[in-house]
């Protein structure tokens, strides 16, 4: 079993570990999540019809209606919000949104994520310390 | 203020601020008197849960100030303005809204006027007083006008979010990151345009194309040899911030940070040059239809963003003496002010005589509400084409207004690409 560690920057603490979602295909909140049941919706992105309820989602960032936040938010009221979020572009959309989601993100990693991580991954994030620990599927 | 010497709304506000701007890798908050933002509970998740959670402060302090416990909400602080809602009251029965909404919705209004805050109700508080000068640092939402005040009117702000305009409201303070600043603002993509961009519709496949390209980068385009209007940059910018998320571009020789292109670009070099001709032109027109398929038009859509009354104007020329299709619909979403401009001007007499609706307050992306069995819609927005699909599960033709006026006239989509 091959396990990597990645380094990067807190932007919401907390602990949190889950099985990857991986996409580079950005994700937009308004009108491209359903936040009953935090399946993306948007129909041209490559995960359309796919949840992230409970997964690490790992992503480039956010794009699309400033409603971003504001969906995850009630995605986490209704229990369908992501365990963890790991990305590499950091913008007001994202950053707001990781905020209200409260569950645990990083960004300015060392290394790529969406290189080294793939779906299906195990994945332990410590958000206070910025670290990411992935455990490659066998 | 975040001690709580200032009361428990303002703490919780600068303790959301603080965070945010922890996580964006902000230094500091800026001062904001200009904030646009949305309060009220008219969605239904949102309905729902102003309903069982006790009002409209429970809503504010949870979606407006990310506050686990209930605190009064405070007057207002920042000189703040409302955007659109999901519903507009006086068609609650065209849109399907059930009367204990409205009542709901007046009550919330009550609410938010009472904060103090503009109840505009609009995607396009720049179509109704709000208009932000070169240099002012705001705190708005609303990616359709996020892009406008930045690029057109060279105003300062960042893409806010629901939670961060309601503390910016009630503090008068806002992240200094992003577009706040000058490093931030200058162009990353160099576009050359060399086909003819005459109409409104074609400055929405314009943005569409570079969106999708440049996602949230800056693009600089040369080559617009005649100066577009509002109604063209409006939907310039909405149509590239729902491809992309494009919250900012320059225009050289148009926009007001892009005197040259050299002024436009600062001390970046482009990262990429991009071009846009014919063959550009026809693929964004191709993409933003892919999905659509039967030309029985049941519905036509026309005001996104928020019609100007240049634009009622226009289409009530080409609708004049004609009738909508029995068939099929017609909806045009405006600014609550300017929908009383067109009673004054006699626009929503024509529109209603030929059997359409001038609506105002929300759309159908906001409301969710389309005519009862619509299947296929047609707009002259590429961003409502761009959510249509996904947010409500319908076909959406995108095409001229023209076009749009002659689908809900003869019930059918004859547009197609000159």
């Amino acid at each position: 079993m091959t396990t990597i560690m990645l380094r990067g920057r807190k932007v919401v603490g907390g602990k949190a570990e889950g099985e990857a979602m991986v996409t580079r295909d950005r994700i937009s909140g308004w009108g491209g999540i359903d936040a009953r049941t935090g399946t993306i919706i948007e129909t041209r992105h490559e995960l359309c019809g796919q949840s992230f309820k409970g997964k690490v989602l790992v992503f480039p960032g956010a794009k699309g209606s400033s409603g971003w936040s504001s969906q995850f938010h009630l995605a986490r009221l209704t229990g369908s919000a992501p365990a963890a979020m790991l990305f590499n572009e950091m913008t007001t959309k994202i950053a707001l949104g990781a905020v209200v989601t409260r569950a645990p993100a990083v960004t300015g990693f060392d290394r790529d994520p969406l290189e080294v991580i793939e779906t299906g991954d195990w994945v332990r994030v410590d958000g206070d310390q910025g670290i990411v620990e992935v455990t490659k599927k066998a | 203020m975040l001690e709580g010497r200032e009361g428990p709304a303002i703490a919780r506000a600068m303790d959301l601020l603080v965070r945010y701007g922890e996580a964006l890798g902000a230094e500091r908050l800026v001062d904001t008197n200009n904030v646009c933002g949305t309060i009220g509970a008219t969605t239904p998740l949102l309905r729902d849960f102003a309903a069982k959670r006790g009002g409209f402060d429970a809503v504010f302090s949870e979606f407006n100030l990310d506050s686990d416990e209930v605190v009064p909400t405070p007057k207002v602080r920042a000189y703040s303005c409302h955007l659109q809602l999901g519903i507009d009251p006086l068609h609650a029965e065209q849109l399907g809204t059930a009367p204990e909404v409205v009542t709901l919705l007046r009550r919330g209004e009550d609410f938010v006027s009472k904060m103090g805050v503009q109840l505009m109700n609009t995607c396009t508080p720049y179509l109704v007083g709000n208009i932000p000068v070169k240099g002012e640092h705001c705190a708005w939402m609303e990616s359709s006008a996020i892009i406008y005040i930045n690029s057109v009117l060279g105003a300062r702000t960042n893409a806010e979010g629901r939670e961060s305009a309601g503390a910016s409201m009630i503090t008068g303070k806002t992240p200094y990151w992003g577009y706040h600043l000058d490093d931030y603002r200058y162009g990353t993509h160099l576009v050359e345009i060399d086909t003819p961009l005459e109409d409104i519709a074609d400055w929405g496949l314009l943005g569409y194309w570079i969106g999708d390209i440049v996602q949230d980068r800056i693009p600089v385009l040369t080559g617009v040899t005649r100066a577009p209007n509002l109604g063209k940059l409006k939907h310039f910018g909405a149509a590239a911030s729902s491809s992309g998320g494009v919250e900012m571009y320059h225009i050289v020789g148009v926009t007001p940070e892009a005197r040259t292109v050299e002024e436009a670009f600062g001390p970046r070099k482009p990262v990429e040059r991009l071009h846009f001709g014919a063959a550009e032109r026809r693929a964004a027109y191709a993409t933003i239809n892919a999905m659509a398929h039967d030309t029985k038009v049941d519905y036509v859509m026309l005001g996104c963003p928020h019609y100007s009354i240049e634009q009622i104007w226009e289409a009530c020329r080409l609708l004049e003496g004609r009738k909508v299709h029995a068939e099929s619909n017609l909806w045009i979403f405006t600014p609550r002010a300017i929908r009383h401009l067109a009673d004054q001007n006699g626009y929503t007499r024509i529109i209603e005589e030929a059997g359409g609706f001038l609506m105002s307050d929300t759309c159908s992306a906001m409301s969710r509400a389309t005519p009862k069995g619509t299947r296929v819609a047609a707009v002259d927005s590429v961003k409502q084409a761009h959510y249509l699909p996904s947010i409500l599960g319908i076909q959406a033709w995108f095409g001229t207004t023209a076009e749009c006026i002659d689908a809900a006239v003869t019930g059918r989509w004859s547009g197609g690409l000159r």
